[in-house]
């Protein structure tokens, strides 16, 4: 089974019942968010460093590595300010 | 009916809430993942590789003994009170906006929330590319995947042989496994007593296995090093591998390069201390939650297991866990049910003290430069730790803003007191920083606070000694 995802306006195809790091890597989408300039990937995989945060359908804050992809989901990359 | 609740769904938490389940307890079972496992037995259905879990048939047997537990998955933990004994949970997806608040109420607890990968800073760690050797480890059993295509997995600890083993039976490509401790140290520290390691003759086996992968895949297995520096622009390209002497400090003139395009670092693991500190649980000068014979922390109705009383591996938190439900259900410690755990504590905690020779040395912060970022969260450099290294926990996160970012300190808190121990030599532990001190212990958006406070009930003195209107919000960062 296989699902899609909008990720900054790009259609990316995953695995049903990936995590959205799951998606967003094995897509070749190693970061997805910048933190004072550099970019940031995955670090911890566990729910503990927050480096993998994004917005998922409008809510900021979402750790991609704990959160299963949904059919539809739309993500959004985080900007430091 | 004794009523026990039980923080944490790994290896520890499982076996207590079983153990105080068949002991009669009305049993719940609070877990922040989705499934019951805990990191140990971390897995989807459909994606994780069985060659990647062990004792699955202890993790069937207990699965199936939780049938009267009431189970909170995709639950977390974001307070507790002590007396009465409280656990505030909000339940729903992973970090969404709407999650279900909860407060449970019980006669009996049991803290089993485990450790996660300490990883020592390195020059070029916030490169993409770089991850926890816990990550390459959850990554490869929750989605079936390897971070890149060639790894470089470094720390210290026999954690690195499965991490290693993984990325291999995933198909990608393990460049080097680098190990800190000395081939002498290992020996000397392994070796003494083997006598006392036949009972864990499991663990030799699993080893074994493990030994055989990296031969099968030709993996140069370096001891007495470290990686030193992480190279690249945009991403990995490459690292520094260096000899270290026996306190970790890097050795001039040993440098190699070795090209990849992921690094997997893990140099032991830090207990996730901070509910059990929110309960008032005593903490032990080497950092851990301090128990007796029967798992009973300092707090009345308070026990804790697994890796939060010391890193001992699943075998060992299966026996303290069962130790623990057993005793949280009220079973009198002479009780014959007893024996057989305790046994195998005995004999678990002969092979964790094993795990000694690998610790993290002093002299790792020789590594560092000055630019190295050693809170990821706020970018904090190596050098502004240095310069407020005189000042308290509270002045250094201040002043410098180590530790008040998205993670409260989790990654880096640790780092940030050594560092700060490197400066001034001869100063008590006492007297460092400490950041695992959360007054709020999860991610928590203030609309779902918000939305708590209008649910509540009038308040009463008695009964509702922290509201929320009290609880200070720092620790939302992550979520708000």
């Amino acid at each position: 089974m296989s699902i899609s995802i909008r990720f900054d306006g790009d259609e990316l195809q995953g695995r049903d019942g990936a995590t959205i790091a799951g998606v967003l890597l094995a897509n070749g989408q190693r970061t997805w968010r910048d933190a004072q300039g550099a970019e940031r990937g995955i670090f911890c995989g566990i729910g503990i460093c927050q480096d993998c945060i994004l917005t998922v359908n409008g809510v900021e804050g979402v750790r991609a590595c704990q959160r299963p992809a949904c059919d539809g989901d739309v993500i959004e990359r985080e900007t430091s300010a | 009916m004794t009523r026990v609740i039980v923080i944490g769904a790994g290896p520890a938490g499982l076996a207590a809430a079983a153990s105080a389940s068949a002991a009669g307890a009305d049993v719940v079972l609070v877990d922040e993942g989705e499934r019951v496992g805990g990191q140990f037995w971390r897995h989807h259905p459909d994606f994780t590789d069985p060659r990647l879990q062990h004792q699955l048939g202890r993790f069937g047997t207990l699965r199936a003994a939780l049938g009267s537990v009431r189970m909170l998955s995709s639950t977390s933990v974001w307070r507790v009170e002590n007396f009465p004994l409280r656990v505030h949970v909000l339940t729903g997806p992973t970090d969404a906006a709407n999650r279900q608040g909860e407060t449970l109420e019980a006669d009996a607890i049991v803290v089993a929330t485990g450790a996660h990968d300490r990883v020592l800073p390195v020059p070029g760690w916030t490169l993409p590319g770089v991850t926890s050797a816990g990550a390459a480890q959850a990554l490869a059993k929750r989605d079936a995947l390897t971070l890149g295509e060639r790894t470089v997995v470094a720390g210290a600890g026999p954690f690195l042989l499965p991490v290693a083993q993984s990325i291999a039976i995933l198909g990608g490509e393990v460049a080097e496994v680098v190990e800190a401790a000395s081939i002498s140290t290992i020996v000397r520290g392994w070796g003494a007593k083997a006598w006392q390691l036949t009972a864990a003759a499991g663990k030799a086996g699993e080893l074994g296995s493990y030994v055989a992968s990296l031969a099968q895949h030709r993996t140069p297995y370096r001891f007495g090093s470290a990686v030193t520096r992480i190279h690249g622009s945009d991403a990995v390209e490459a690292v520094t591998v260096q000899r270290i002497d026996p306190q970790w400090r890097p050795i001039a003139g040993t440098e190699r390069t070795v090209e990849c395009d992921s690094v997997a670092l893990g140099h032991g693991f830090t207990p996730r201390l901070e509910t059990a500190i929110q309960f008032g649980c005593e903490i032990s000068s080497t950092r851990f939650v301090t128990v007796d014979s029967q798992q009973q922390t300092s707090v009345a109705g308070v026990y804790a297991a697994g890796e939060i009383t010391g890193i001992g591996g699943a075998d060992a938190a299966l026996a303290e866990g069962e130790i623990a439900g057993l005793a949280a259900a009220g079973i009198p410690g002479a009780d014959l049910r007893y024996r057989s755990p305790l046994a195998a504590r005995r004999r678990m905690r002969a092979f964790a003290a094993r795990l000694d020779v690998h610790g993290i040395r002093p002299g790792w912060t020789a590594w560092l430069d000055d630019d190295t970022i050693v809170c990821r969260c706020e970018s904090v450099r190596k050098a502004s730790i240095d310069e407020y290294a005189g000042v308290s926990s509270r002045g250094m996160r201040l002043a410098t803003r180590a530790g008040l970012g998205a993670c409260q300190g989790r990654t880096c808190g640790r780092s940030v007191e050594d560092i700060v121990g490197a400066c001034q030599p001869g100063q008590g532990s006492d007297s460092r920083p400490v950041f695992d001190n959360r007054p709020v212990l999860s991610s928590v958006r203030i609309g779902e606070l918000a939305a708590l406070s209008d649910l509540a009930a009038p308040p009463s003195p008695a009964s509702t000694p922290t509201t929320v209107a009290d609880t200070p919000t720092t620790d939302s960062a992550g979520g708000s």
